[in-house]
């Protein structure tokens, strides 16, 4: 392990850090702005700096656009008063943020943000096993929110403790056989391969040739990450918020965060796993980058694919009411499931199929 | 009542007008507020709060003041009924007690010394309004009410007056004076 790698690698992680801390506090902006939308109102737009008065044009227009709310709320979150309760277990409580935190952020290690900047690839962990570590890691995310319902030790949080245990635990499974097709297509669990494997034109990309198991995926995501249709252990107008009921000041703020750090995670994985990664099919920005400039273009088309996702995941809150319970369990046991075991059936017969010839 | 629930057709299972639907009534709000910049507010008050002020409509219950008569005498006569019945005890009363400062009204008994309403206690229920005797007390328009400290927010007496106003529905101690005087002239048969 020579101190160039170690050097690189610090550099990429504060890099990946801050840009998706720094998208975190936007999405969260955006989804106030989008919902206000829908909602017939204007969202953030009084915030402002000092000075931001003084810009002529842009201070104010920045301001109306809410650009500065995000900064204004992570300041509040860790100058308001952090509030233990008396009747709650401590150690659980202070280490449930953290759990809850922590997953949302290790997914991001694998996922290949971008080709090459020159002789290093755009990846923190190039793993052999990316996507089974994604799937070892993403489970650990439902300690923290239930050791939050645990922790918290009242009937609110317990409930959504308990509900989010149970629904994260059934979707996982058909969310892990719905990207087995992609591995038995790309034969390789590398998550640079399964992108380099979507290259050569629209159709190389596996939501052309796994729609069924893109949608299985999608739908799982929303409910992995605890969004609308599927936020029950959140539910605020039955559990009152659920799992974070009892938290306040940045405890409270880093459940928040691990929800969109998680959101940001997912949508980097169905960009990856299905939508070709950091490749266009055109203007040859589907081989690995040669210079710096193509590298930057790579990384970008890459961020710009996941924000559609993370827009297309805020939307949908706004859409569709939550489901029953019933309806959630029912949707994932006995239609996913079945329905990507069928996918896989079918995939490794056709291959097999086209194989022998 | 039963409702009559109908089996869903292949597409109501699977969720797909629903998921229609959904986009097109939030696309459409959407696209009307970002892209021609309405909003509920402009449509039904004209604006955003600070910018346009709240209207606010008769009957509404804001923050109690003291109040002058016609010939501008403080009305409240010190009885302490507001007082007593305050649920949240936001009202105190100092009375002149014997030898106080004489009312303002030459044939009113007395007025309070001082009167403090804690508008950080005070709830806005309307009792003090509902229990006075001399409709002295009334719950006005003020529904925004702010204040540094905490001592700030102690309206006394001075200040209750000021902001209330004068209010000359009811006469009772003009016409209690009136009746005194023609009681002076009146003709006893003898």
């Amino acid at each position: 392990m020579d101190w160039q790698f170690l050097a690189f690698s610090l550099v990429k992680i504060i890099a990946a850090f801050a840009v998706v801390m720094t998208m975190v506090a936007y999405s969260v902006l955006v989804e106030r702005k989008v919902s206000a939308f829908i909602q017939d109102r204007l969202g953030p737009n009084r915030t402002q700096p000092f000075f931001a008065k003084y810009i002529p044009g842009l201070g104010p227009l920045l301001t109306r656009w809410g650009v500065f709310q995000p900064i204004a709320d992570g300041l509040k979150a860790f100058l308001k008063e952090d509030f233990t309760p008396a009747h709650v277990r401590k150690v659980y409580f202070w280490l449930a943020p953290a759990i809850a935190m922590v997953p949302s952020l290790l997914t991001v290690a694998v996922i290949p943000f971008g080709s090459m900047m020159g002789a290093q690839k755009m990846v923190i962990a190039d793993l052999d096993v990316g996507i089974l570590y994604t799937f070892g890691i993403v489970s650990l995310g439902v300690y923290g929110i239930v050791l939050a319902g645990y922790a918290a030790n009242s009937k609110y949080p317990f409930l959504g403790g308990i509900r989010s245990t149970a629904q994260m635990i059934s979707y996982e499974i058909s969310m892990g056989l719905s990207v087995i097709p992609i591995f038995l297509l790309v034969g390789s669990l590398n998550l640079g391969d399964v992108v380099q494997h979507q290259t050569g034109g629209w159709f190389a990309w596996h939501i052309f040739r796994q729609p069924l198991g893109f949608f299985i995926f999608l739908i799982a995501a929303f409910a992995e990450t605890n969004r609308l249709p599927f936020d029950l252990p959140e539910a605020d107008q039955e559990l009152v918020g659920g799992y974070h009921t009892e938290y306040s000041s940045i405890k409270f703020a880093l459940f928040f965060m691990a929800e969109y750090a998680a959101m940001i995670a997912v949508s980097g994985m169905m960009v990856t796993l299905f939508f070709g990664g950091w490749t266009l099919p055109f203007l040859g920005l589907d081989q690995p980058a040669a210079t710096l400039g193509m590298g930057l273009l790579h990384i970008l088309v890459f961020l710009g694919k996941v924000c559609c996702f993370l827009l297309l995941i805020i939307w949908v809150r706004w859409m569709l009411p939550r489901f029953r319970y019933d309806q959630l369990m029912d949707l994932g046991w006995r239609r996913f499931i079945p329905l990507a075991l069928l996918n896989i059936v079918v995939t490794a017969g056709v291959l097999a199929l086209l194989a022998s010839k | 009542m039963i409702v009559e629930r109908k089996p869903l057709n292949l597409a109501e299972r699977f969720y797909l007008p629903a998921l229609g639907n959904g986009f097109r009534v939030t696309w459409k709000h959407f696209r009307k507020t970002l892209f021609h910049g309405r909003t509920a507010a402009d449509e039904t008050s004209g604006g955003y709060y600070p910018e346009v002020p709240w209207k606010v409509e008769p009957g509404y219950r804001g923050a109690p003041y003291l109040v002058r008569d016609q010939s501008g005498d403080t009305k409240c006569v010190s009885c302490q009924l507001c007082e007593f019945v305050c649920p949240p005890k936001a009202i105190r009363i100092t009375p002149p007690g014997p030898g106080g400062p004489p009312a303002d009204r030459a044939n009113a008994e007395k007025m309070p010394r001082e009167f403090e309403i804690n508008m950080l206690r005070c709830i806005f229920c309307g009792l003090c309004q509902e229990v006075c005797p001399e409709e002295a007390i009334f719950l006005q328009k003020d529904y925004s009410l702010t204040g540094l400290t905490r001592e700030e927010m102690v309206y006394n007496k001075e200040r209750l007056l000021a902001l209330g106003g004068h209010h000359t529905g009811i006469q009772k101690w003009k016409q209690k004076a009136d009746e005194a005087r023609a009681q002076e002239s009146f003709p006893v048969p003898g």
